[in-house]
């Protein structure tokens, strides 16, 4: 039988090559290594203003304390140009690439780890990845290598989603596959047991990062994103914009406060990522990230 | 709001209660996970320890590097907990006073009454503008440990809280309860 599917007859590869756009790979090196360093140093305006609505309405005295140095310590390091925290994170990159993009100059993957490498040594950023996690720990020296999850897109451009993630709230996250009957009150408990599990050890006031549905890896991915989404956006999904509302309230009734130490603002924001699952699994991840909630987007 | 400077006396630490803000000069000292594992080895063997912690505080940071024409790098808290094993013992020997970040053991919260101590907490995160009331840096022991050598901080008007007082109090504890609502 003969083969339907066929590419004959259609323009070469190198004639389609015109309409491609052409990127010298030495511009993600300069967007990340400009980037590292703003979010270390710098608060966008949005942030700012939820921090300091946060400080002048949380009923707590101590919890007002924790915010008012909160907000004075954004304002210093950004005047300053110097780290908001000693712990200035591993970098994190989603990388969309337009499936038009022609990459050259280089490696890509080397060009993004250039990017932090200069990143972190020009900004005087601690490095704190370590070259494998068990046995020697051994420092990487210059905060090699940034975790990149790539994704090809529609288009010409190039989108990146990048995060200096502290791991204080790192280390407080998981992911686990709980059973469809567990259902929304399923998801409502683990989602408050991990944040009074990590109580204080998150750095609160924090952002609670969810992932529904996929697979195990995809729950923690979709997690991730919950991270990176833009602030104060909802998933454009009512019914999971409700339970981000209610998730957020429920875990403001915990008490924890800023810092734990006590009061009514514990998390910022939750926020839900889903994806389709199997007819057996309800995947969750819960990922959590501090009140510095370093992360921006770039668009080249 | 109180101002203290170290040597801490037991009836200044007898004063403060969870939830007081403390403006702190004067010297305190540096040690974290590694530090402390050479603090408690060298009492455990019988030998001297390189610094004298009667009525002292020791705060646990390790800096992060320090830029040029600057004093030092960011210097915020690192988490208390992981030093917990180390605390009783130094306690013991006259440390009265810690810094850092996150809940105690309830051993060290005993050891802190028995012993009449307090523990101070500095927000995570907040490591510039700590940074800023950190006017005199010097490594006094373990230099080989780099950032987790113990230095000696002089430090004026540095803001903290009273995390557990020498009265049994724990700002993490009564403070959630005090503001936890049902859903």
């Amino acid at each position: 039988m003969e083969v339907t599917c066929s590419n004959k007859g259609k323009p070469h590869f190198s004639k389609l090559c015109k309409f491609m756009r052409k990127m010298n790979v030495a511009t993600i090196s300069d967007a990340v290594c400009n980037a590292v360093q703003s979010l270390n140093f710098h608060t966008p305006a949005p942030t700012l203003n939820q921090l300091i609505k946060v400080r002048d309405t949380e009923p707590s005295p101590a919890g007002r304390q924790a915010m008012l140095e909160i907000v004075e310590n954004r304002v210093i390091a950004s005047q300053r140009k110097v780290p908001m925290c000693q712990d200035s994170g591993m970098v994190i990159i989603f990388l969309q690439v337009g499936q038009d993009v022609h990459f050259f100059g280089g490696d890509l993957n080397a060009a993004i780890n250039l990017g932090v490498q200069q990143g972190y040594a020009e900004g005087f950023l601690r490095k704190s990845v370590v070259a494998e996690p068990l046995f020697e720990r051994s420092n990487t020296g210059d905060n090699t290598p940034a975790v990149v999850h790539l994704e090809i897109v529609a288009g010409d451009k190039v989108r990146l989603n990048i995060a200096c993630k502290g791991f204080g709230a790192e280390n407080m996250s998981w992911v686990r596959v709980l059973t469809p009957a567990d259902g929304i009150k399923g998801v409502k408990a683990e989602v408050l047991r991990c944040v009074l599990e990590a109580g204080p050890n998150a750095c609160p006031p924090m952002i609670v990062g969810v992932g529904l549905g996929g697979t195990l890896e995809i729950a923690a991915l979709l997690a991730k994103k919950a991270l990176m989404r833009k602030g104060g956006s909802h998933n454009p999904d009512t019914r999971y914009a409700v339970l981000e509302s209610e998730l957020l309230h429920q875990v403001n009734c915990t008490g924890i406060g800023p810092q734990g130490w006590g009061g009514i603002n514990t998390a910022l924001e939750v926020r839900i990522e889903f994806y389709p699952t199997h007819i057996a699994a309800l995947p969750i991840a819960i990922n959590l990230d501090c009140h510095l909630q370093r992360h921006t987007e770039v668009v080249l | 709001m109180f101002q203290l400077r170290p040597p801490l006396s037991p009836e200044i630490i007898a004063t403060l209660r969870i939830g007081d803000v403390v403006l702190l000069s004067g010297t305190i000292y540096t040690a974290r996970d590694a530090a402390h594992q050479r603090l408690a080895d060298a009492a455990r063997a019988g030998h001297s320890l390189p610094l004298n912690v009667a009525g002292q505080i020791i705060y646990y940071v390790g800096p992060a590097p320090t830029p040029p024409g600057k004093i030092i790098g960011p210097a915020g808290p690192t988490t208390s907990g992981r030093v917990d094993v180390f605390t009783p013992p130094l306690l013991q020997l006259g440390l009265k006073g810690m810094i850092g970040k996150g809940k105690r053991s309830p051993l060290v919260r005993r050891a802190l009454q028995q012993h009449c101590a307090v523990y101070f907490l500095l927000v995570g995160g907040a490591a510039a503008l700590i940074s800023e009331h950190i006017k005199e840096v010097a490594v006094v022991a373990y230099h080989d440990l780099g950032t987790e050598a113990i230095h000696r901080f002089e430090v004026e008007q540095l803001r903290l809280v009273v995390g557990n007082d020498c009265h049994g109090g724990d700002l993490f504890e009564q403070g959630q309860a005090a503001f936890q609502q049902a859903v």
